[in-house]
């Protein structure tokens, strides 16, 4: 079993996110491994630990990010992946979607030609922008299956099946391998590092491979091939001060009072 | 630009589409002001269904016929309802596509914005042709709420998702009657099983969490008792919300944030929410915020327009009933 996890390097939830000349701006001091995809490389593990072939199983990482972003495969060694392969290129700045899910598909196809993939596993929605739908279209991209969302995640044979919850309907979905899987914070509690792997992730390797390696056409790829552009930014202005008042009884009426005040009700 | 062709997904998880939901209303408000309005779909629209398309100015609505083979629960399945929106946009010639941000609408739309070669923008809050024409600007809210971007399409057709509660939905000045008219989709069978597939029942009386104009939301603050918070939310006709951490615990079962859904209401009250972060991402672009919280540090109070420090089970019943008995006056 060879499993694909994807990683994505996103600016600090709680850090003071912004955009500079229409892009997010990625400070490698504020930056960290989108929290969901924690549970995606947890869910790779699960299942190549479960395999029968688990001895020679493996997960690899991927991401496609500037240097600085190797703390998140370095998070990813810690929790036991065993391979870790950074995707950079000037080329690949400014992707939309499809430029970024080009990268992705041609990293799979490129490791699926050293060796056969199994199943490629992301996290539900990057933290930051929370699309969802680079799973979606890179299964799309692939040909392969998804299963997107999974709040659980079961592996019989080569039949993978999921249950998820979304919008409002509840699913159980399956489908053979090769597959493209989205994980949900529902679906597990990813694993602490353990000492051993911390200190061997230190020195562990980052491969790296450029636009060039993955055969892309720097014209489907970074500012170049993406059919969006982003061409105003703005922080938006501070709520006005907070009007702050403490219950000696009245509380509830104060609200009441200042939501029919502002013809809310 | 000849006048633009600007294509509506009307979406409906059961197989017959009986009720045209309040963001598919604002999708259409929205593609009026863009262009001609089509509107496609896949199951078959009730007669209330097509007066309302009508009403909100709808010209022609395109219902795919899928192959017999295709089971009726595959009809979902992503890569399936995609072909469905190809196959509208070629029919139409459409130069814009809108579907409502639902996680099925946003992959459904952005599969087929690849498949069209088409740019696209997930979670928009706004659309509209630049001043001179074409290309379409698309104004997105990210950053938990904090920024505000607008993006330009670079492609004919443009593909969009558009949250909930963007716009107010107007009807049209003038209505039409819009026909039904097949259309025909060719798709494989997809490589996806749906071995089971249950649309949730929504509550009675309470609109859904992701469509509402109001909001309550109860926290670990309840201890599990969302009693005080359905019925602030029943005084002022408001969905209820959870945060995870309510949600995990059993006491609620959906709940806002980053990993759930995500809400832009007029007012969203937290009651018992601390404001974490996750929790902050799927709440922050509401228009004005409101916190009950016995904790005068709370963080959710920093991003409050209205605070209440004090026991959410004395706060919400008193201002439940003051906000009765003033509706009963007006
Ligand atoms: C990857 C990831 C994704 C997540 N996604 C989400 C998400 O989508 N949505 C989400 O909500 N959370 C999410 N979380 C969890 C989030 O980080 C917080 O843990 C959660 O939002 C806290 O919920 P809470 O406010 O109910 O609880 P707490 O943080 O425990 O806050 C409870 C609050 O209630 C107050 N309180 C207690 N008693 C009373 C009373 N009687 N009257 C008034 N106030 C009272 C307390 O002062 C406190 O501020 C996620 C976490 C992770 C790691």
């Amino acid at each position: 079993m060879r499993i694909v996890v994807l990683l994505k390097y996103v600016p600090d939830i709680s850090s003071d996110r912004r955009f500079a000349e229409g892009r997010i701006v990625r400070d490698p001091a504020e930056g960290s491994l989108n929290e969901l995809d924690e549970n995606a490389v947890e869910a790779a593990l699960r299942l190549v630990e479960a395999a029968p072939d688990a001895e020679t199983s493996h997960v690899v990482a991927v991401t496609v990010a500037p240097e600085t972003a190797d703390i998140v495969l370095r998070k990813a060694f810690q929790m036991g992946v065993h391979r870790g392969i950074r995707v950079s290129d000037d080329a690949l700045a400014g992707s939309d979607y499809f430029g970024t899910t080009a990268a992705l598909a041609a990293a799979v196809r490129r490791l699926g030609e050293e060796e056969p993939v199994d199943l490629v596993v992301t996290g539900m929605a990057a933290l930051d922008g929370l699309g969802s739908v680079v799973p979606a279209l890179l299964a799309d991209e692939l040909g392969w299956p998804q299963l997107t969302l999974a709040t659980s995640v079961a592996l019989d044979g080569s039949t993978l099946t999921i249950t998820r919850e979304s919008d409002d309907v509840v699913e159980t979905l399956s489908a053979p391998l090769p597959a493209v899987l989205s994980v949900s914070d529902a679906a597990n509690s990813p694993r602490y590092p353990n000492f051993k792997l911390i200190m061997a992730a230190r020195t562990k390797p980052v491969e790296t491979w450029d636009a060039a390696d993955l055969e892309l056409d720097p014209a489907d790829v970074g500012a170049a091939g993406a059919r969006t552009a982003t061409v105003e930014a703005a922080a938006r202005p501070p709520r006005p001060e907070t009007e702050l008042v403490v219950d000696k009884g009245e509380g509830g009426t104060a609200l009441a009072d200042f939501l029919i005040r502002n013809d809310l009700v | 630009m000849t006048r633009p062709t600007v294509l509506v997904l009307l979406d409906s998880p059961e197989s017959a589409v009986t009720e045209v939901r309040s963001p598919v209303l604002e999708l259409l408000t929205i593609a009026r002001s863009l262009g001609r309005v089509d509107v496609v779909t896949l199951g078959a629209p009730s007669v209330e269904v097509l007066a309302t398309l009508g009403a909100y100015g709808a010209q022609a609505v395109h219902q795919a016929t899928l192959p017999t083979t295709l089971p009726p629960q595959a009809h979902h399945v992503t890569a399936v309802l995609a072909s469905v929106l190809v196959a509208a946009v070629r029919r139409t010639d459409a130069d814009v596509l809108l579907v409502p941000s639902s996680f099925a609408g946003k992959e459904a739309a952005a599969v087929a914005a690849a498949r069209l070669g088409a740019g696209f923008v997930a979670d928009a809050s706004g659309v509209a042709w630049s001043e001179e024409g074409a290309p379409l600007r698309v104004a997105k809210r990210v950053f938990a709420g904090t920024w505000d971007t607008v993006s330009t399409v670079a492609t004919d057709p443009a593909v969009v998702s558009v949250r909930a509660n963007s716009v107010a939905a107007t009807p049209a000045d003038a209505p039409t009657h819009p026909e039904v008219e097949a259309l025909p989709v060719i798709v494989a069978a997809p490589a996806v099983t749906v071995v089971t597939r249950e649309v949730k029942q929504r509550t009675a009386g309470r609109p859904p969490l992701e469509e509402a104009a109001v909001v309550v939301a109860g926290g670990r603050g309840t201890g599990g008792d969302f009693g005080p918070v359905e019925d602030l939310a029943d005084a002022l006709g408001a969905a209820v919300g959870a945060t995870r951490d309510a949600a995990f615990e059993g006491w609620f079962d959906s709940y806002i944030g980053q990993t759930g859904v995500t809400v832009a209401p007029r007012v969203y009250i937290g009651a018992g929410v601390s404001g974490a972060p996750h929790h902050r991402g799927g709440m922050q672009a509401s228009q004005v915020v409101v916190a009950v919280n016995n904790d005068p540090e709370a963080p959710i109070f920093e991003i409050s327009d209205f605070a209440v420090v004090g026991d959410l089970a004395h706060v919400l019943p008193q201002a439940a009933a003051a906000i009765r008995a003033h509706k009963a006056q007006a």
